[in-house]
């Protein structure tokens, strides 16, 4: 039934060269091109063969905590004037985020390949914190590049990286922040590639990562559909992820896109970072404002100068700073599957708040993004319909910044 | 108009293919420095497109890059670029132009649009392009857009020997040879493996194989000349890119240096 069903979104993901319509491919220097096809075989390989399938999941079970817990938050719910809001607690993962799926994941493959070391990047400091606890765990080196600017903004996840035995690169080109980390990393990647593993923290990237990242994300979506169906909820009318480069979002749709016909898909919903606004130049709304192009590998919507120069992106979130967009998102866009809509820094702001004296839950200002598109929800949908949204990650690491936006 | 870049490598002795950022320090002081290194011997031009996200390139093409986006009003890309190589090809300042190939990354031949890229690029009298950020694979696209003129890839010494026939298969005018894993920039010493690479790629190529990244004087040039049928030679030149004498100086000894193995 769930073949049949996607086969009517008319949805499949990538093709074998990775590309979701005109969007994703490889675009990377030969040097990283066998290392691509390496890990695509070897991504494979792990994902047929019950032993990793089985050790992949009973980390995510006793180290991660999963599944991750569906709540009910009547009193947002009631605020907002929605029937019921869902909130997938990915916060409450350990590490505090999403990004501990898929770190877990690639870090289990990267040692079945044989690799001793593993780098990354990281813009919140989340994904490199969720790597070097997976190659703690793991016994594996780890090397986190990150931008200056977000290393002032996120000094905390610095901090843990270094206490779980990893080494922080700060990264002084550009603005510092997560688009000069992901550069400096893949150079490091091509310089090092026999040896090093990229763990690449989401759904962008050269083929294979876009889907790899994809599918160490998907048990989001999945869990939420089958923890709606227990409460009763067959379907729900709209289901809410914030996007930068879009994992957890994409770990979010894309089990909706493969359960339901187009006729009875949830209204999907990313929101992705406006910044100061989308007619300021202080943006990071690649959708709203991008044009299709390549930049670290991928064929995507990328916000971008005349002359093809990426655009220095903006948000009060270091984790959707991102001049871009991953590739599926750009294709689920383009299909009109899924909604991109942006939310500004002060709307984020004002959504966080919102949560914490509610609900008791300090959210991310990442995930913030996608709380504070429940009140246009509300008004479009009508005061009985029920949103699933998922919570990204925990807000500890944001208390310096909202404090200095005026919370 | 437009020359084949393997008219480079037809003088019965390994080729100088001289890399320099265009834009850098400024247009008119990068053009007088394409003068200059074709006056002092290169034999192939390669130039380089100022580009905010280099992926394969080391500190010393990034900083010129970023100084030749700086320095010129309203930035200075691919356009440009091209521009610069009409120039310097209506005026050469030698009897015979060396060949120009553009190194530039595929966005922003993505934002010119591939057929004008191609159109103009032509119509400047360019031979060919080297496009580090995209593999054979890719690069259907250009391929169909690109007639008349040249694409050279790049086989790396981590590239199988089904992906090093593919990039002999598809390269025109010559095969770049990347001399080692890692991105551009001056190396101390030549990697140890360098013959056995170039061995490699020229089993699989009848076309001219040449050899860059890190290499960074003339006795490496002199050292590769002996196993290649050229030598790149690219962040070494721009680091003098700004002074015109010790550019001049440093280019006619890389030049003796292939000249005499």
């Amino acid at each position: 039934m769930t073949n049949e069903s996607a086969h009517e979104t008319g949805y499949s993901g990538a093709d074998e060269r990775g590309y979701f319509g005109p969007y994703g491919g490889a675009f990377v220097p030969e040097t990283v091109v066998p290392a691509l096809e390496e890990l695509s075989r070897a991504f494979s390989e792990a994902m047929a063969d019950p032993l990793f399938v089985e050790a992949y999941s009973t980390l995510l079970r006793d180290y991660v905590g999963r599944p991750s817990a569906l709540y009910r938050a009547d009193r947002l719910a009631a605020a907002v004037g929605l029937g019921a809001v869902y909130l997938k607690r990915e916060d409450l993962n350990h590490t505090g985020a999403h990004k501990i799926n898929n770190t877990l994941g690639q870090c289990l493959l990267a040692k079945r390949m044989g690799k001793q070391r593993v780098i990354a990047e990281t813009g919140a400091g989340q994904h490199g914190v969720a790597t070097a606890t997976a190659a703690a765990l793991l016994d594996l080196e780890c090397v986190v590049f990150m931008g200056t600017e977000d290393i002032r903004r996120q000094s905390l996840n610095v901090y843990k990286m270094g206490l779980l035995g990893a080494e922080v690169v700060p990264v002084d080109d550009g603005t510092g922040t997560l688009a000069d980390a992901v550069t400096a990393a893949m150079r490091h990647w091509v310089e090092r590639v026999e040896d090093t593993f990229y763990v690449l923290g989401s759904a962008l990237g050269p083929h294979p990562y876009p889907t790899i990242v994809r599918e160490f994300q998907k048990m989001i979506g999945s869990e939420s559909i089958a923890q709606l169906a227990e409460r009763g909820v067959a379907r729900p009318d709209a289901v809410v992820a914030c996007v930068g480069g879009g994992s957890n979002a994409i770990g979010t749709f894309y089990p909706f896109l493969m359960h339901y016909g187009r006729d009875e898909l949830p209204l999907l919903v990313g929101a992705e970072a406006a910044g100061k606004g989308i007619d300021s130049p202080l943006t990071g709304a690649s959708i709203a404002l991008g044009d299709p192009g390549v930049m670290h590998g991928f064929f995507s919507y990328l916000l971008q100068d005349e002359r093809g120069n990426p655009l220095e992106a903006y948000s009060i979130s270091a984790g959707l700073d991102y001049p871009g967009i991953g590739p599926e998102h750009a294709y689920l866009h383009d299909e009109g599957l899924v909604r991109y809509v942006p939310v500004t820094d002060s709307e984020a702001v004002a959504a966080f708040s919102q949560l914490c004296t509610l609900e008791g839950i300090i959210p991310a200002i990442e995930s913030s993004h996608a709380l504070a598109l429940l009140p246009a929800l509300a008004a479009e949908l009508g005061p009985a319909a029920i949103v699933l949204l998922t919570v990204s990650g925990r807000g500890d690491k944001d208390i310096d910044i909202v404090k200095e936006a005026g919370l | 108009m437009a020359q084949g870049l393997k008219r480079g490598f037809s003088y019965g002795r390994p080729a100088l293919v001289a890399y320099l950022m265009a834009g850098y320090p400024d247009r008119e002081r990068s053009l007088a420095a394409v003068r200059a290194v074709a006056a002092a011997g290169a034999d192939v031009i390669e130039l380089g497109v100022p580009y905010g996200d280099a992926l394969a390139d080391g500190p010393t093409i990034v900083r010129a890059a970023n100084e030749a986006m700086n320095a010129n009003d309203g930035g200075f890309g691919l356009a440009d670029t091209i521009e610069l190589a009409a120039e310097f090809l209506a005026a050469p300042g030698v009897t015979e132009a060396p060949p120009v190939a553009l190194m530039t990354y595929y966005n922003p031949m993505l934002r010119l649009g591939l057929a004008q890229t191609s159109e103009l690029a032509r119509r400047a009298g360019v031979s060919g392009f080297i496009v580090p950020d995209l593999p054979p694979d890719a690069a259907g696209e250009w391929l169909s857009a690109s007639e008349g003129l040249d694409t050279v890839f790049l086989a790396a010494p981590t590239s199988t020997p089904e992906r090093l026939a593919k990039v002999g298969e598809m390269s025109t005018g010559f095969v770049y040879c990347v001399s080692t894993t890692g991105i551009t920039g001056e190396r101390a010493d030549l990697p140890a493996l360098l013959a056995d690479t170039v061995a490699r790629v020229k089993s699989f190529t009848a076309l001219p194989v040449a050899v860059g990244f890190g290499v960074s004087t003339p006795a490496h040039a002199r050292a590769v000349a002996g196993l290649a049928d050229g030598v790149v030679v690219g962040s070494a030149i721009v680091k003098r890119q700004h002074d015109l004498a010790d550019l001049t100086e440093f280019v006619s000894e890389l030049a003796r240096a292939v000249r005499t193995p």
